[in-house]
């Protein structure tokens, strides 16, 4: 549990009609952290930002957020957050600097002070340049970080952030994260990022992996990873059901599949990587060996992959 | 980046000044609308274009079909007659096309952006409806002004009309009450709907034949079907009121002439009134539901 919680979520369920997308949900997320929702589309994170975000009502349970109830006190907090959706919340046809204006007079902002504040995001995110341009000419990563630019124009004591690297290349993600980190360290702001990629998930302070509405396993990454112990030999094969069926015949070992992918864990993989690689050489596209991932905690805990293959 | 300078930009907006800042996200709603408007200039052009092509073309082919209705009390061609429905159409052709924008502004992430922001629901519906009002007037006040020139030009016949500028302001502000309504009535369906063609199926199913049985096109008779049908269309106090004030300083329609199908001056404005804080009320009711969103459906799909 978080000694100082920015955020408390108890019991928090969410039905769209008879399906549950968010089951019974109750985590706390620390105060001046990253912490990351780590789970495949339809696991229930959008539905969880959503509600975090107060674009969808609460309909059971109780969300308490940096010292506002989002039953009761939704207006004031909103006051106090900065949001990113998964496609940048701007207006095309507009410029930056007018989408940035307009953004600011929705949260009370006007006259110098948020000229001057424009002006120094605009800086921060090496987009000033590109002030008077119209939003549609910007590529990407631009938008991106406009967005991230647009939202923080009111200093927010809580980001969220959907999916935040979407559409960026490698470049702009690590820019990105770098600039999330520097929030962190210099303004104590608590990050939530809902994310379904890996790489993203590795750099958050703390994640939770949620799946058919549930949370299945919370800790720091590297906690999380050392939850599943020895070494992971990871298969891709054309015809994994045959291939594992001979590997069993051939070495006493749990052989799990994934769809095209095969898994055996044990504390020392070494010597069975050699065995595997020449017996059946030719019979698999590629074989590797790697300590335990968080697709790996994952597959453990829910018995299907990231990527939403259902095995 | 300073400390202080954030400090500073950000106790600008105390949350005690919720009432100010409101006012503050409405006008710049407003004025995103506006300036939204006058980028896209295809907008312009359909929505003053086509009506006077309407104009034109109607009243020069059923100029001869045509029989004036019985309160006129002199000459009247068609055109004349088809003039302040056309405003009318001008009014709601403008009117629900920004309202649609909700749809784009869904699909773009725009609208979500402001739902999580302070600004009360209320407030985002006053902004839009606000912003297309003040481009439905423009252009009805617009074609008013061409359409007089183009009959005293001689392309189009004569009319009779008598407005002055005192009268003129009361019909700027009579059309902004219409255009209101009619921006709410676009807004509410806009809220629910998905696609930009849902939209195109209900204008239509609902708003075309609103427009066309409100006496903007022709005159409906006193019974039958028909005229009760006309009598309890909202628009039809919109298109009457401003025939009304069109002949308000004389001309071909008495001004005490209160008989014969066409509403007095008092029930125009009363009805629309209804209309429009009706309108109003629902705009602001369906803006408290949750807006359906795309990430959410896609979520939803996959089971």
């Amino acid at each position: 549990m978080a000694p100082n919680p920015a955020i408390t979520v108890e019991d928090l369920s969410h039905h769209y009609g008879e399906r549950a997308a968010l089951d019974r949900v109750s985590c706390q997320i620390e105060a001046g952290s990253i912490t990351g929702f780590l789970g495949p589309n339809g696991g229930g994170k959008t539905t969880l930002f959503s509600i975090l975000s107060t674009l969808l009502p609460i309909q059971d349970g109780q969300v308490a957020a940096i010292g506002f109830d989002l039953r009761r006190q939704a207006g004031a907090y909103r006051q106090q957050i900065g949001v990113t959706f998964q496609t940048p919340a701007l207006d095309r046809r507009l410029t930056v600097h007018e989408n940035l204006i307009h953004q600011g007079h929705l949260y009370g902002l006007s006259g110098r002070s948020l000229s001057e504040r424009i002006a120094e995001l605009l800086t921060r995110f090496h987009v000033a340049n590109r002030a008077d341009d119209l939003v549609e000419t910007l590529s990407g990563g631009l938008k991106r970080r406009v967005e991230l630019a647009k939202c923080l124009l009111h200093d927010p004591q809580l980001l969220l952030l959907d999916e935040p690297s979407n559409g960026l290349d490698p470049g702009a993600r690590h820019d990105l994260w770098q600039c999330l980190e520097e929030l962190r360290g210099d303004r104590g702001t608590t990050i939530v990022v809902a994310t379904h990629l890996m790489e993203e998930a590795e750099r958050c302070d703390a994640l939770s992996l949620l799946d058919a509405g549930q949370i299945v396993a919370s800790g720091s990454p590297s906690e999380l990873r050392g939850s599943i112990p020895g070494e992971t030999i990871s298969i891709v094969s054309d015809q994994p059901e045959e291939l594992r069926r001979r590997i069993i015949e051939a070495v006493p070992v749990e052989v799990r599949r994934t769809g095209e992918l095969l898994r055996i864990q044990q504390a020392d993989c070494q010597g069975l990587l050699h065995d595997l690689v020449s017996r059946f050489s030719g019979e698999f596209k590629t074989i590797s060996l790697g300590k335990a991932t968080l697709e790996d905690v994952f597959l453990a805990r829910t018995g299907h992959r990231l990527a939403g293959e259902e095995s | 980046m300073t400390h202080t300078a954030i400090t500073d930009a950000v106790t600008v907006a105390p949350t005690g000044c919720a009432a100010m800042s409101a006012w503050l996200g409405i006008w710049t709603l407003t004025r995103r609308e506006m300036v939204r408007f006058i980028r896209q200039r295809s907008r312009f052009v359909g929505a003053l274009a086509q009506p006077i092509m309407f104009w034109v073309l109607f009243g020069a082919g059923l100029h001869g079909s045509f029989k004036a209705p019985d309160w006129a009390t002199g000459e009247m061609s068609y055109q004349e007659y088809f003039f302040p429905g056309i405003a009318v159409l001008i009014l709601m052709f403008t009117a629900i096309f920004s309202s649609i924008s909700i749809i784009e502004d869904r699909h773009e992430g725009f609208l979500q952006g402001v739902l999580v922001s302070p600004l009360p629901r209320w407030g985002l519906v006053v902004g839009k409806l606000t912003g297309g009002t003040l481009l439905a007037i423009l252009q009805a006040t617009l074609f008013l002004l061409i359409g007089q020139v183009m009959a005293a030009l001689n392309l189009a016949p004569t009319m009779s009309t008598t407005l002055g500028a005192v009268n003129g302001a009361l019909m700027i502000l009579f059309m902004a009450l219409v255009a209101f309504g009619l921006t709410g009535l676009g807004f509410i369906m806009a809220w629910k709907l998905d696609s930009v063609q849902g939209f195109h199926a209900v204008m239509s199913v609902v708003l075309m034949p609103m427009w066309l049985l409100s006496g903007a096109f022709f005159p409906s008779g006193d019974s039958g079907f028909l005229a009760w049908v006309v009598r309890l269309n909202p628009l039809t106090y919109g298109v009457a009121g401003i025939r009304r004030l069109m002949y308000s300083g004389g001309g071909v329609l008495p001004v005490e002439s209160v008989s014969s199908g066409l509403p007095a001056l008092s029930l125009c404005l009363a009805a629309t009134a209804v209309f429009t804080v009706l309108t109003l009320g629902g705009s602001i009711l369906v803006s408290r539901q949750a807006v359906a969103q795309r990430s959410t459906r896609d979520s939803t799909r996959r089971k």
